[in-house]
């Protein structure tokens, strides 16, 4: 087995009285996507910050492709890509010009870095933009700018620190589009972001953190079975018959169902059996009683930080939101 | 792990010439200065603000304050013209700290300091591009100044000593500027942290009087200490032939010569490593 791509043990970071991060610990091994996935303030920036050189911690030390951050910054960044919070680009400069300067200072020659931003303006759907200021692109287009940037020199691995805060949904689907092309490629991922949804869909790993700290790590469906299991879902094109629905149902579920009647739902859990769906849909069908839905519903990340925690996500981003952090952020 | 991320054959071939580069001061600092000059031209505001504004000295001190002005034995625009470019050159300086700052708080600087490129080019880029854009000003105020009757009357080789002392000068006091940027962090505080020392710096200096009847300290100030002063009576008496004296003492051009080197070499000495040990030190 090859050497995580990045690793990192106790990272510590204080900004005066706060603490950015108690001691985190990660790995990603290569070609794989890690989602650090925390509510704002919870430390994912200090974390990217550190990997990347732009940081130093208070204690703790972390290699990126092998080398130490901190010993060895110039070769950690010529194996990098980032991509910041708010998009670094320079709006003065068109969207070519941006991705040429990088590649130039990554090392690629004058015509390399040209042809380079030429391709990878292509690939994301910027030709057209390309010979244009990037002061009048969208939101949207400025992460892919920003993407395309930090992947004009082919990196090993890249840093995505929250790619689609602040996108509306469309751009934050088309984002997510390019960013699996990128792990296509076989690039290693870090990936931060408050939305669990987009761990959801883009990590192999997450790791969760709150307050600095690790406080869950696995896979999506591990956290999620953490938190328990699948649910058989019915909702009724007449509510009103939700008792009899209920009635019906008691041997299917072989134990409770549960009833929300401002929703028209029933649920109960499915204990890993996909066969209840059919069972549910013939006991329904036999008592006359018309399905508008009917869905085996998973526990979603938000339960999975509510279960860790105590407290849903946005409630610890509130609690975070110190006006330390706000200005570390 | 090398050529995994890169399945194409210009991405391989970018991942090759990325892969242990180390950018030098050298072969960074040209891309990073034309990136800044870019900049410029694309915000039309700037460039008005580069050209107008010493076109707007010259023509208000020549004409307003220089009529009340006199100067024993001297055309006053004779007098000025040196002095107003060392002025407006070290002015300009200040825009070394608000490119720094635009920088800072725009988010290019941390991409820069991800990227293996050098350090120092970040600041030496910005520093040449402020130098040019600097040296237009120089050529506008020349010319309007030629087209208010000033004329250069000596040697080719002592204007263009003069010319070098002056580039010495706004690169120094760029070097400062920088030095402030990276301490104060905002374009707001960069901005008024320009100005609260620069205008008593070129004010309190015989830019554009003698100084013979300043008040003792400031007119101490004014002739034995202040580098802007130096330089003025440098660039004099190399383009106008103003060996120029007051009731008590007469500027002496060697001398003149001599301390504006020494200013501009140790304040080099001083700031510039300095800039780079704050640039390397950023978080």
């Amino acid at each position: 087995m090859s050497a995580p791509a990045i690793e990192a043990t106790g990272l510590v970071k204080h900004y005066g009285e706060t603490v950015a991060l108690g001691g985190l610990d990660l790995e990603v091994p290569v070609g794989t996507v890690l989602g650090m996935l925390g509510p704002n303030g919870a430390g994912k920036t200090t974390a990217v910050r550190i990997l990347t050189t732009l940081l130093r911690p208070d204690a703790g030390r972390a290699t990126v492709a092998g080398f130490d951050v901190a010993e060895d910054a110039d070769r950690v960044r010529s194996r990098i890509g980032l991509t910041g919070q708010y998009a670094a680009v320079d709006e003065h400069l068109t969207g070519h010009e941006n991705v040429t300067m990088v590649g130039r200072l990554s090392g690629l020659g004058k015509a390399q870095a040209r042809a380079r931003a030429d391709e990878l303006l292509d690939r994301f759907g910027l030709a057209d933009a390309a010979h244009r200021a990037t002061k009048g692109y969208s939101g949207g287009m400025r992460r892919r700018l920003d993407l395309a940037a930090s992947l004009v020199a082919s990196p090993d691995i890249v840093f995505l620190d929250e790619p689609t805060t602040g996108l509306d949904p469309a751009s934050r689907l088309g984002l997510w589009e390019v960013i699996r092309e990128v792990v296509a490629l076989g690039t290693t991922v870090l990936l931060t972001t408050q939305y669990l949804e987009e761990a959801d869909s883009l990590a192999d790993e997450i790791l969760v953190i709150d307050q600095g700290r690790e406080i869950a790590l696995g896979t999506a469906t591990k956290l999620k079975a953490d938190v328990g299991g699948e649910t058989v879902a019915v909702e009724l094109v007449d509510t009103s018959r939700l008792e009899d629905a209920r009635a019906a149902l008691v041997g299917v579920a072989g134990g409770e169902v549960w009833v929300d009647e401002r929703q028209g739902r029933l649920s109960f859990p499915a204990h890993g059996d996909a066969g209840r769906l059919a069972a549910t849909v013939r006991a329904l069908d036999g008592a006359g009683i018309a399905v508008a839905d009917l869905s085996l519903r998973r526990p979603s990340l938000d339960d999975v930080f509510l279960n860790l925690t105590g407290r849903a996500a946005s409630e610890a981003a509130a609690d975070a939101a110190t006006p330390t952090e706000a200005s570390v952020a | 792990m090398s050529a995994t991320s890169a399945s194409t054959t210009s991405g391989r071939a970018a991942a090759e010439a990325a892969r242990n580069h180390k950018g030098t001061i050298w072969r960074d600092s040209p891309i990073v200065a034309i990136r800044n000059l870019r900049r410029v031209l694309r915000q039309p505001q700037i460039a008005i603000f580069v050209l107008i504004q010493p076109i707007m000295f010259v023509l208000l001190f020549r004409y307003v304050f220089g009529t009340a002005i006199p100067i024993p034995g001297f055309d006053y625009v004779q007098y000025l013209m040196p002095g107003i470019i060392a002025q407006t050159l070290v002015f300009g300086s200040a825009t070394t700290a608000i490119g720094m700052t635009e920088d800072m708080k725009g988010g290019i600087i941390d991409r820069f300091r991800a990227l293996p490129m050098s350090g120092g080019a970040v600041m030496a880029g910005r520093v040449v591009s402020d130098l040019a854009i600097n040296l237009v000003s120089l050529v506008v105020m020349v010319v309007v100044g030629y087209l208010v009757d000033f004329r250069i009357v000596t040697s080719v080789g002592e204007a263009l000593l003069a010319l070098l002392l002056l580039i010495g000068l706004t690169l120094a006091f760029s070097s400062i500027s920088a030095v402030i940027g990276l301490a104060v962090k905002e374009p707001e505080a960069a901005q008024s942290a320009g100005f609260i020392w620069l205008f008593p710096l070129t004010f309190i200096s015989s830019v554009f009087v003698p100084t013979a009847g300043m008040p003792a300290p400031l007119r101490f100030f004014a002739e034995q200490v202040n580098p802007v002063s130096h330089v003025s009576n440098a660039a004099r008496a190399l383009t106008v032939d103003g060996y120029l004296c007051g009731t008590e003492i007469c500027t002496d051009p060697t001398r003149a010569v001599l301390l504006s080197v020494v200013w501009i070499v140790g304040i080099m000495v001083i700031f510039v490593p300095l800039s780079i040990r704050m640039f390397r030190r950023l978080e």
